[in-house]
């Protein structure tokens, strides 16, 4: 795939009023920012509403969920799902907790599997490949989908450098010192952190702030060059301010990454998110459901079924 | 704050910065010169009681004080302060008395050993052997030898063995009824008794080997029955601490299991499992009994542990204590030179052992 290169990004460092501007604000300040040609493709569906949202791209990377049914040993946790993620944009997954919207996020890259007695039933298909084929390997699955987690977490025994190499040094990649240098800060250039580190790169990673730390992991996440991030409510740990820089951050790699992420902060998906799917769950010990999946704006605004809009308007139970 | 404090003099003088620092939190209290003040009258009463028996006996001194300053300090803090701070500080009285009492030991046990193992400290022990030694003189080279053999030996089949088991356990078993009874089973080996370790790889040599079979070796399986269970459980308890998020983290790169296992887990957790094997070092390291059994008793130098007789420390003391030359005084004198020398390589071994692991411990940790 012809990705284009993440270029030099400016570091729009973020002001307390920016926390408090509305989406449209959100809006002018990316098209501000939109000089940069990669971003031309979102910026263009952004702003005409002729494109139809839900309709699938035919771009690499689109990923096609069939009836997925997701079970820990007896329990099913998720239940016929079917999705479109479309690349080149960020997909919002919302839900109440324990309705399985992270369980569906982890089955995109087979992390659900390292729990014990995981397994699935439909497909996952991703450019035309059903993820859970007889002969995929999920280790060579993980290498093209990356995943960012809900907690910080860079590894402690590596330095700030060494984490962002990790994906490849812990595969025992070779490579020399320039190209290693290349990456490292081409990584944290796209994960604009590469300002505020680039003095104390051997420093261990878990000096660096909460934020900070996130933004290290999306760059160790971005390095090994994955063609899908999945986030895991990444900023829920996190400050107002460094949340902020983590969602520009994420306006700014949709271009080149099929996004998708799962979070609680429903605001977090008005302001990111193209499309946004709300997972609901019936009551405890029942699988979760996707009951709708439309344009953000048509789920904050008028989702079509009644318990999308309980939810969003916070009526919900 | 004490209402005291308004009528009764502050027994706290508080003529340096720190103590007025402190006083103002607590004023009116006996925080400071008054507990100390407390502790010099037990000490006091303490010392008295060699009038009626006429003798200073520390070991009397110390309880009599122990338990006068318990006593005292309850009494003195219920009338000067509160009743709930009388109460905390019978609590911290009787915590420090106890962890007074179990040091107690310990320094009497080091000082002997300092004290009588120094009358042999000399080039002489460490580089003479007991071979046609009757009399005074001697050394215990040949032990020293072979405590480094047989230890060595022991920690490199234990080491492997506990650490891959602990891993299996951790990272592989879950909750298998496999891993399950191997945790049971490690929990039985960490009660078997020494000698009886010692029995079974006597009785292993025996069958391969023929009756009165004695070498280095069949000392170190014996002591390798004792020392893996230790391993295991230490191991298991560090690799249980690395957080599973680094794990999610190394496998969401696509990394596979066992390089996660061994480039993110093992580095993680590598400055407490050294201490733990260095712990069970210790453990083994003062064995006697599975020795006498199995590497027997030797007055020289054995290079060789596949056979022969083979000496360690322990065994060498036990030995120049039980079977002494003319004069006695000179066997007695080894023995505590012996004992003193393998108090020195386990003191060694823990030094290295912190110095290892606080220059392997994951940096954002420390």
């Amino acid at each position: 795939m012809n990705r284009p290169t993440i270029s030099s990004v400016s570091s729009a460092r973020s002001s307390p009023q920016h926390q408090q501007s509305t989406q449209t604000h959100r809006l002018q300040n990316g098209e501000a920012n939109m000089t940069d040609s990669r971003l031309g493709t979102s910026a263009a569906s952004a702003e005409s509403a002729a494109v139809d949202l839900n309709a699938p791209v035919d771009l690499p990377n689109r990923i096609d969920v069939a009836d997925l049914n997701i079970f820990y040993g007896d329990f099913q946790a998720v239940e016929n799902v079917s999705m479109t993620i479309n690349p080149q944009s960020i997909t919002a997954l919302i839900g109440p907790s324990g309705c399985g919207k992270s369980t569906f996020l982890r089955s995109l890259n087979r992390m659900h599997e390292v729990i014990n007695g995981a397994y699935v039933k439909g497909s996952v298909l991703i450019n035309g490949h059903d993820l859970y084929g007889p002969s995929v390997d999920p280790v060579a699955v993980r290498r093209k989908i990356g995943m960012v987690f809900q907690r910080p977490n860079p590894f402690p025994t590596m330095s700030i450098a060494d984490n962002v190499l990790a994906g490849m040094r812990l595969n025992s990649r070779r490579t020399n010192r320039p190209d290693a240098e290349d990456l490292v800060e081409k990584s944290l250039r796209g994960a604009n952190l590469w300002n505020e580190v680039k003095d104390r790169l051997g420093k261990p990673g878990s000096s660096l702030s909460g934020g900070q730390q996130q933004r290290l992991c999306i760059a160790r996440a971005i390095a090994v060059s994955p063609d899908v991030l999945l986030m895991d409510e990444p900023c829920s740990a996190l400050d107002p301010i460094s949340t902020l820089a983590i969602e520009e951050l994420m306006l700014e790699l949709k271009s080149n990454y099929n996004i998708v992420i799962v979070t609680h902060n429903m605001q977090q998906a008005a302001r990111v998110s193209d499309r946004t799917g709300f997972f609901n769950i019936e009551g405890t010990g029942k699988p979760g459901k996707l009951i709708e999946m439309d344009a953000t704006e048509k789920i904050f605004s008028n989702p079509g079924e009644q318990e999308t809009q309980d939810y969003v308007t916070g009526r919900f139970g | 704050m004490s209402r005291t404090a308004e009528y009764l003099p502050s027994l706290d003088t508080g003529s340096d910065d720190h103590r007025q620092d402190h006083d103002k939190i607590t004023s009116g209290s006996l925080a400071g010169r008054g507990m100390l003040g407390v502790f010099g009258v037990a000490v006091v009463v303490g010392a008295l009681t060699w009038l009626p028996f006429g003798s200073v006996n520390w070991a009397r001194w110390i309880v009599v004080t122990l338990i006068s300053y318990i006593v005292g300090t309850y009494a003195v803090a219920r009338i000067v302060e509160s009743p709930r701070q009388a109460t905390d500080r019978l609590a911290t009285a009787v915590v420090s008395s106890a962890f007074a009492l179990v040091l107690l030991p310990l320094i009497s046990v080091i000082w002997t050993v300092i004290d009588k193992g120094s009358n042999r400290f000399d080039w002489q022990f460490y580089s003479q052997t007991m071979r046609g030694v009757v009399g005074e003189g001697g050394g215990a080279y040949h032990a020293i030898i072979g405590t480094l053999i047989i230890t060595g030996l022991t920690t490199l089949f234990a080491v492997p063995f506990g650490l891959l088991t602990a891993i299996y356990l951790v990272e592989y078993g879950g909750n298998s009824r496999f891993a399950k009874a191997v945790t049971g089973l490690v929990d039985v080996m960490t009660g078997i008794p020494s000698i009886v370790a010692g029995l079974f790889a006597y009785a292993l040599f025996v069958l391969i080997d023929g009756p009165g079979h004695r070498s280095g070796l069949a000392g170190a399986i014996a002591l390798t029955l004792l020392m893996t269970p230790v391993v295991v459980r230490a191991s298991e308890e560090m690799l249980r601490l690395v957080p599973n998020e680094l794990r999610e983290a190394s496998y969401a790169l696509g990394v596979p299991k066992w390089k996660t296992i061994v480039k993110v887990v093992l580095p993680t957790a590598i400055a407490g499992i050294l201490t733990g094997i260095v712990l069970a070092i210790a453990r083994v390291i003062g064995e006697t009994a599975p020795l006498l059994v199995t590497a027997g008793l030797a007055q020289g130098t054995n290079w060789n542990p596949l056979d022969g007789r083979m000496t360690t420390l322990p065994v060498y003391t036990y030995q120049a204590y039980k079977f002494p030359t003319l004069p006695p005084q000179a066997s007695i004198d080894r023995a505590w030179a012996a004992a003193l020398t393998l108090v020195i390589i386990v003191a060694v071994l823990f030094t290295a052992a912190r110095l290892l692991s606080s220059i392997l411990k994951p940096q954002g940790l420390k």
